[in-house]
């Protein structure tokens, strides 16, 4: 069962009675109609898509920027999101790698130490542990050693977290790891806007900035409004955006979480209890300030993520908010909604189970709103 | 004509000694020529030259580079062991010849990146030894304001000083791919040790620089010991400039000055001409 906090347990009837509903398919929820048309600037656009405009968008602006990776340029990514690059920008810019995620992200990052602005994509971010000591110990940390002189502008992206029946190897969040390190900044998109406007700050951004995407949302559409179709636009890194106000409770959440609180608060305004959806967008920097504010008025908060509970995106937030002034705003201890402590299973049904739903998220916040 | 030569003797009292040499200066010539190592050769036809030509200007160059380094590594060895120099300090007292060697192979445009006994790149890099004792001793006028210490130098076109072993090689193969994409004709030398030698992501950026052929000259500085491990103890082979398999390779004895950068020389234009990169372990004992 995915993890609803120690405090809070589903009494053992319950988790026996629960049927799993189905959730309602995102495309309908966030976009009235669905283009099929792809790659023209629409406004409506599915978050591949929108990765591919902003790296697009991109490697025209800057002749240092370029792409590497595994499938990246004559397959069009492994996932697609590269489609069409290689094409435009060709060889020297688009660059398919051996299976050598170690090698590769290290060159990445010493060409980003001679000037240059690679993109590095790690096919999903578990290969990513193959060359972590090159994202940390080479990336990350260099410019803090250096005393300012080296700096490594580099971006590292990909898919994280869990996806549909790739089991415990394939589905592990990265979040907490990465989040963890000072010198990374590390952001996860949620929207094709969260998707567009974050690659291109990252790639603008003169540090080494990790881009979590997520598999199972590279085929929604989302709407993007019209400042978003612009070339210039940027989500700037360590901002949450409020996706939803409301006045009872505070969620939390990044990446594809986000999707499940917005369906959630519907369901619960039903109710009448109207929930404030906070988009993360940035890990690292977290922006505590926006949660904090919302705190101080709604008085509860929950979040939620696709990660471990221990040491957890979750925790990190439960602990600054002790920390700061919106503790003494709290009615109830807050909640955290996890995946459950457990590798990945493949059996759809452990799967489902294994990874924050709806329901687990409705259950929390009438639990921490003592309902 | 230069009379140094006098000056040095004119200490003596000895007027008719000191003509005696100023006669006698008139005949130094301003260069020499010494016979060097053959290399031992992987993949490859020709090597580098087995005699080359040393002026006086050069000599007195990598004489005095050579020495500087030697006191400075020296002086940082007592003050580690006064613990005024904290936590790691890997000295290249010993090795100067591949410093300073390569240094004299190569532009002040190529670049150049190497493991955690960098202080002696750090120095023939360009940076004074102000700066380097500084960040060795944690002050604020260190390269790296103190931050960073004995494995985290760097200088223009000198990527450290990097401290986990073997990781800077592909950091090196990535700084030789950017040169290939600037198109700027420049080199990057990438040093790792007898010990590194046996990492993965040596062999991953071993394979990338050849399909890529980047301009990449790897450089394995064999002392024969990783740590307290030898050589036999670690390698099931012992022919490092051989292990790069399709890439070529050469032998070179790092303990002569000439021999290393004729080979330097030799790989940097090798490299330049759009052929592939090279791999060319200095052989010498330790220090």
């Amino acid at each position: 069962m995915a993890v609803v906090a120690v405090l809070v347990r589903r009494p053992l009837e319950q988790v026996g009675n629960v049927t799993l509903l189905p959730s309602p398919p995102l495309k309908i929820f966030y976009c009235g109609k669905i283009h099929r048309t792809e790659f023209t600037v629409l406004s409506c656009v599915t978050v591949r898509e929108a990765i591919n405009q902003g790296m697009d968008e991109e490697l025209e602006r800057d002749e240092k920027v370029f792409l590497l990776g595994e499938e990246v340029a004559q397959y069009d990514g492994a996932y697609k999101v590269s489609r069409g690059l290689w094409k435009k920008y060709g060889d020297k810019r688009i660059i398919d790698t051996p299976i050598s995620e170690m090698g590769f992200a290290g060159i990445a990052v010493g060409a980003a130490m001679a000037g240059l602005r690679p993109i590095c994509e790690f096919m999903t971010f578990n290969f990513s542990m193959q060359a972590i000591d090159q994202v940390i110990n080479s990336a990350a940390k260099t410019y803090y050693m250096s005393g300012g002189l080296q700096s490594v502008p580099i971006v590292f992206r990909g898919p994280n977290g869990a996806s549909a029946g790739v089991a415990a190897q394939h589905s592990q969040c990265f979040a907490a790891w990465y989040g963890h390190c000072p010198g990374l900044k590390v952001v996860s998109p949620w929207s094709s806007e969260d998707a567009k406007g974050l690659i291109k700050s990252a790639i603008r951004d003169n540090n080494p900035v990790v881009v979590l995407e997520n598999e199972l949302m590279y085929g929604v559409p989302f709407e993007l409004p019209s400042e978003a179709q612009s070339k210039d636009f940027l989500i700037p890194i360590g901002k949450a955006k409020i996706e939803r106000p409301g006045t009872h409770v505070t969620i939390v959440a990044h990446s594809r979480p986000v999707g499940h609180c917005l369906e959630a608060a519907t369901v619960l305004s039903k109710e009448g209890i109207e929930c404030e959806v906070i988009n993360l967008r940035t890990i690292r920097p977290m922006d505590i300030e926006t949660i904090e504010a919302s705190v101080m008025k709604t008085n509860h908060l929950v979040t939620v993520e696709g990660g471990w509970p221990q040491f957890g995106v979750g925790a990190e937030i439960c602990a600054r908010i002790m920390e700061g002034p919106a503790f003494n705003f709290l009615d109830a201890p807050a909640v955290r909604v996890t995946g459950a402590d457990v590798p990945m299973p493949y059996a759809k049904i452990l799967e489902d189970n294994s990874v924050p739903q709806v329901k687990d998220i409705i259950f929390a916040i009438k639990k921490t709103l003592n309902i | 004509m230069n009379v140094s030569g006098s000056r040095v003797l004119g200490l003596c009292p000895d007027g008719r000694l000191a003509s005696r040499v100023l006669v006698a200066s008139r005949h130094f010539a301003n260069d020499a020529t010494f016979e060097i190592k053959k290399c031992d050769l992987h993949r490859l036809e020709e090597g580098p030259p087995v005699t080359t030509v040393l002026t006086r200007e050069d000599g007195l160059k990598y004489y005095r580079m050579m020495q500087t380094v030697r006191r400075m590594e020296l002086k940082a060895d007592q003050l580690y062991k006064q613990k005024i120099i904290r936590g790691f300090c890997h000295l290249c007292d010993g090795q100067e010849a591949c410093c300073v060697g390569l240094e004299a192979g190569i532009n002040p445009t190529d670049h150049l990146i190497t493991a955690y006994r960098a202080h002696g790149f750090t120095f023939t890099r360009g940076l004074s030894v102000r700066e380097i004792l500084a960040e060795l001793t944690g002050r604020r006028g260190g390269c790296a304001k103190g931050k960073g210490g004995s494995m985290h130098m760097y200088a223009k076109n000198f990527y450290g000083g990097n401290g986990i072993v073997g990781a800077q090689v592909p950091l090196g193969a990535g700084i030789a791919l950017a040169c290939k994409y600037n198109g700027k004709d420049e080199v990057c030398l990438t040093l790792y040790g007898d010990g590194a030698a046996n990492q993965g992501q040596i062999f991953e950026a071993y394979n990338m620089a050849a399909l890529w052929k980047l301009p990449c000259i790897f450089i394995c500085e064999n002392n024969r010991y990783g740590m307290g491990t030898s050589v036999e103890r670690a390698a099931a082979s012992t022919d490092y400039y051989k292990r790069g398999d399709f890439i070529p390779g050469l032998r070179v004895d790092g303990m002569d000055i000439l021999c290393v950068r004729e080979a330097t020389k030799f790989a940097a234009a090798y490299c330049r001409s759009g052929k592939k990169c090279l791999l060319c372990p200095l052989w010498r004992f330790r220090g």
